[in-house]
């Protein structure tokens, strides 16, 4: 039987370090595209102060993105160090995007990234240009292919298992490709990207028009932010909703937790503002509906029903069920691989293998589970309601908090006058909120995926490597300790950088006296 | 399917050669030229000179490990699966020597505090230092078999520990591994570089060189000599991926079976000696281009020779050899194969096309006062 230590461990481990990788990519995604405007503006009207531009904030861009590829490395290897079964049961489908990635995406902008930096005295304008926008242009196909990996854990389409290999298959990569799952994450997590960028060049530019520094350079920012900061705060909600829709089909429990709603309501259903789900009484108290209103954002319509959390955990039992007769057949043809009877019966039943497995948790060969250890999994297909109906509120709040803060932003622009003094603080004090929301979006997409780490697939616990519980205590502190001192360098540099301001051609500073050579004058700043 | 199953296993056996190899040949050299960075530059300018001749390229070398891992994953599932979960705490030590190494390049000279400065070029030798070491390290227990079994769901068990690792021939590989990719840091520091940085560099390169010479050969007497793996059952090589399905034997001498059917192969080895005594030869007499020829080619063909010998057998077991993955039995569908060699023969070349240009783009020597604005 597997340590649920071991378990519990091991999906912290994963936690931590994705969602800290995840600190950084957003900014990656969203700054990348802003700078190569920026650079565009200046390539176009040949005034430098948009080159300024396109240098200091590709000064940040360069700190946080040495952040995202130091902790992206890690993501890469950790399925087969710390989730080595699930490897083996779903590489021949997860692996390809993964791979994929890494020839299409993190080449070219690992490889011009460097050019980027490097590159402004040995290329022509245009060429340095061409650079800028392939390394954004990079940082957001790898957001598309791994995303369509992930798109597969919500749902695995095209694949199926094969009990000579003991492993899911790929049976149509067109399929895998484009799940729609993946497509709806790809254009809502981009857009995400693109909100963190631009909130973290209007913050900073607020900042600056607050000090009544490099004014100039500040109200430019400020500009380019407020209309990609609208653009892309007005498609991750609208984006975001197609998400939702796309949960319909194969992500039916997810959407009812996040709506905390127990039972299937007639259609079209309530949508619930506020509520206090309680797992122990099954029911949402004190709540707050707007009638029809999730109906019409699930479905599309008047007319098709919302299961409720109670008749899909009702459904798990049957599958569990139908399961036991796939892995009775799949054990018999681990003997025989050539038993018709156990072929036919697998066949008609592969699909509901993995609630079979679910089992595992309580007896070795799920065959032998007791009617109590089967309830016992059916109650697991339920994973914390109150957390995800909640964080999925403060996500879709901040969200509507971006159009507003980003629209205001734009119509204060347009006016073409000075900002007003209260904006800016509002703007400065809103820069942590679109990493709050992406954090909150990752838990409402992982957590709520649970107990699947593929979806009716393949159970999370089942897909840990056989490892000593000391293995992965060391390596979970290594990590925290390695990540905690990084992320406090982290954010020393970038205050410092900040602080210090953009250097601009109109205003060199003076030199200071106690520099060892001309060299070190310029470290680049 | 335009190819046999058993034709693409080949392919991807061979490209997976072709990977180590790349990320072995482009950073290799960071690596090499990280460990070097203490012994070769005394002075902060002359760090920074050194660290600035890889310091645009280092990102996009590290690509290769990266994809060596994704290719790994998409093609070889079980190797993955094994392999990384199997050296566990060796895997650990090379992923934080590869979380502080971007960072401290981007991060050390963003201070002028020579303690900062110096703490940031003690992480980046460390992070040279120990991923080639334990590469080597981890080559060194593949010859020997690693103790694993799986379960008849195919889940892997490893049954060893992280100090079983530390055996006196892996060790060796171990050493073998780091002073190739000194070498060839050094021989790209005397392309590079100049003034005393290059001329340090020469001195250590010849140094290594001369150390992977007598190591590479005790290391070919010490594997003519140890158990290798044979498989006893005539496998099908278009049979599904299940390792559960052979027989394999313990055979001394049997790693240098296929030098034996196969004489051609020595010159595999032969060239591991050449290229060593190539770059040797380039670091005396000053010819940088001969030198770094040389240590790429030592480089690919050490590697090359441990595939060359293990063929078919990828990752034998020392606790179970009927459970070792082989080319017939621990890759990925047909299917997948067939598509990741598509996207490979697609992607591939345009990858190879922008980084040559990005070569070009940076083409000459980086000088101590070259080192300015906008770098490292």
């Amino acid at each position: 039987m597997i340590d649920a230590t071991l378990v519990e461990l091991s999906r912290l481990q994963f936690a931590l370090t994705a969602m800290y990788h995840f600190l950084f990519v957003p900014l990656t995604l969203g700054l990348s595209f802003m700078i190569a405007i920026m650079e565009s503006v200046y390539v176009m009207t040949g005034r430098t102060i948009w080159r300024d531009m396109t240098k200091f904030w590709g000064l940040l861009f360069g700190i946080n993105f040495a952040m995202g590829v130091a902790t992206g490395i890690v993501m890469e290897f950790q399925f087969g160090t710390n989730w080595a079964y699930y490897s083996h049961y779903v590489g021949d489908v997860f692996g390809a995007p993964l791979a994929i990635e890494g020839l299409m995406a993190f080449f070219l902008e690992a490889t011009l990234v460097g050019l980027f930096f490097f590159g402004w005295d040995k290329l022509g304008k245009v060429q340095h240009l061409a650079v800028t926008w392939l390394v954004a242009l990079g940082s957001n196909l790898s957001a598309l292919w791994i995303l369509i990996a992930n798109g597969w854990m919500q749902n695995p389409v095209g694949a199926v298992f094969n009990p000579d290999t003991m492993r899911m298959e790929v049976t149509n990569f067109a399929e895998v490709i484009f799940n729609p799952v993946a497509q709806a994450k790809f254009v809502h997590t981009v857009a995400a990207g693109y909100v963190t960028g631009a909130m973290f060049v209007l913050s900073i530019s607020a900042f600056y028009l607050l000090r009544k520094r490099h004014v100039a350079l500040a109200k430019r920012s400020l500009t380019v932010a407020a209309s990609f900061g609208l653009a892309a705060a007005l498609s991750v909600v609208v984006l975001g909703d197609e998400s939702g829709y796309a949960l319909t089909d194969n992500q039916k429990m997810k959407l009812a937790m996040i709506e905390g709603m127990w039972h299937t309501e007639e259609a079209p259903a309530p949508f619930t503002i506020f509520g206090i789900p309680d797992r122990d009484a099954q029911e949402t108290h004190y709540e707050l509906r707007v009638p029809w209103m999730m109906g019409l954002i699930a479905t599309r319509s008047f007319t098709k029903e919302i299961p409720g959390i109670l008749e899909l955990v009702a459904l798990s039992e049957m599958h569990i069920r139908d399961g036991l007769v796939a892995y009775d057949a799949l054990e018999t043809l681990k003997e025989d691989s050539d038993n018709p009877q156990a072929r036919e019966a697998f066949l008609q039943n592969q699909q509901y293998l993995g609630y079979a497995l679910m089992l595992k948790r309580y007896v070795e060969d799920p065959r032998d589970a007791t009617d109590e250890q089967i309830i016992s999994a059916v109650q697991d297909s339920l994973p914390n309601v109150f957390a995800l109906f909640w964080s999925f509120r403060f996500m879709v709040a901040f969200g509507f908090y971006f159009i507003l803060l980003f629209g205001t932003a734009f119509y204060l622009c347009s006016l073409r006058r000075q900002m007003p003094r209260w904006f800016l603080r509002v703007a400065l004090l809103s820069l942590p909120l679109p990493w709050i929301a992406a954090e909150l979006g990752w838990l409402v997409a992982e957590y709520g995926r649970q107990p699947w780490v593929i979806e009716g697939v393949l159970p999370t616990f089942l897909g840990v490597s056989s490892i000593g519980l000391s293995n992965i205590l060391i390596s979970l502190a290594g990590f925290m300790v390695l990540y905690t001192v990084l992320a406090v360098i982290e954010i020393r540099l970038m205050v410092k950088y900040i602080r210090q301001g953009p250097e601009e051609d109109s205003a060199e500073k003076p030199a200071t006296a106690d520099r060892p050579s001309p060299a070190f004058d310029n470290i680049q700043a | 399917m335009l190819f046999d199953y058993e034709v693409l296993r080949l392919i991807w056996w061979a490209l997976l050669g072709v990977l180590l190899v790349a990320f072995a040949i482009t950073d290799g050299f960071d690596m090499g030229v990280a460990a070097l960075l203490p012994a070769v530059a005394r002075t902060d300018g002359q760090r920074r000179q050194v660290i600035n001749t890889v310091g645009p390229v280092w990102e996009g070398n590290q690509v290769w490990f990266i994809l060596g891992g994704g290719a790994i994953f998409a093609a070889w599932p079980a190797l993955y699966a094994v392999s990384f979960s199997g050296f566990y705490l060796a895997m650990f030590l090379i992923l934080s020597a590869l979380i502080i190494r971007p960072v401290a390049f981007k991060f050390r000279s963003k201070r002028e505090e020579p303690a900062w400065r110096a703490r940031w070029d003690a992480a980046l030798c460390f992070s040279g230092v120990v991923p080639a070491l334990i590469f080597g390290v981890a080559v060194g227990n593949v010859l020997q078999g690693v103790p694993f079994h799986f379960d008849s769901s195919l889940r892997p068990f490893y049954t060893g520990s992280f100090f079983g690792l530390l055996n006196p021939f892996a060790l060796l590989c171990g050493v073998v591994s780091l002073s190739m990719l000194v070498l060839h840091g050094a021989t790209w520091l005397q392309i590079k570089a100049d003034g005393e940085p290059a001329a340090r560099a020469r001195a250590y390169g010849k140094l290594a060189a001369l150390v992977v010479i007598v190591l590479f050969a005790i290391g070919g007497i010490w594997v003519s000599q140890m158990d290798g793996y044979r498989i006893m059952t005539d496998m099908n090589p278009e049979g599904p991926s299940n390792p559960l399905r052979k027989e394999v034997v313990l055979e001394a001498g049997r790693w240098l079976a296929n030098f034996r059917d196969y004489p051609l192969l020595w010159l595999v080895p032969l060239a591991g000696f050449a290229g060593a005594l190539l770059a040797l030869l380039g670091l005396q007499t000053q010819r940088g281009a001969l030198s770094f020829i040389g240590s790429k080619l030592s480089v690919a063909a050490i590697i090359t020779t441990v595939g060359a010998a293990m063929f078919p057998v990828i990752l034998p077991s020392s606790t179970q050899p009927g459970h070792s993955l082989t080319v017939w039995d621990s890759s990925s569908s047909h299917y997948t194969l067939g598509v990741m060699l598509f996207s490979t023969a697609l992607l591939l070349p345009i990858v190879l096309l922008y980084t040559a240009w990005v070569y070009k783009v940076l083409w000459g020597k980086v000088s101590e006062h070259d080192v300015s604005k906008d770098m490292y």
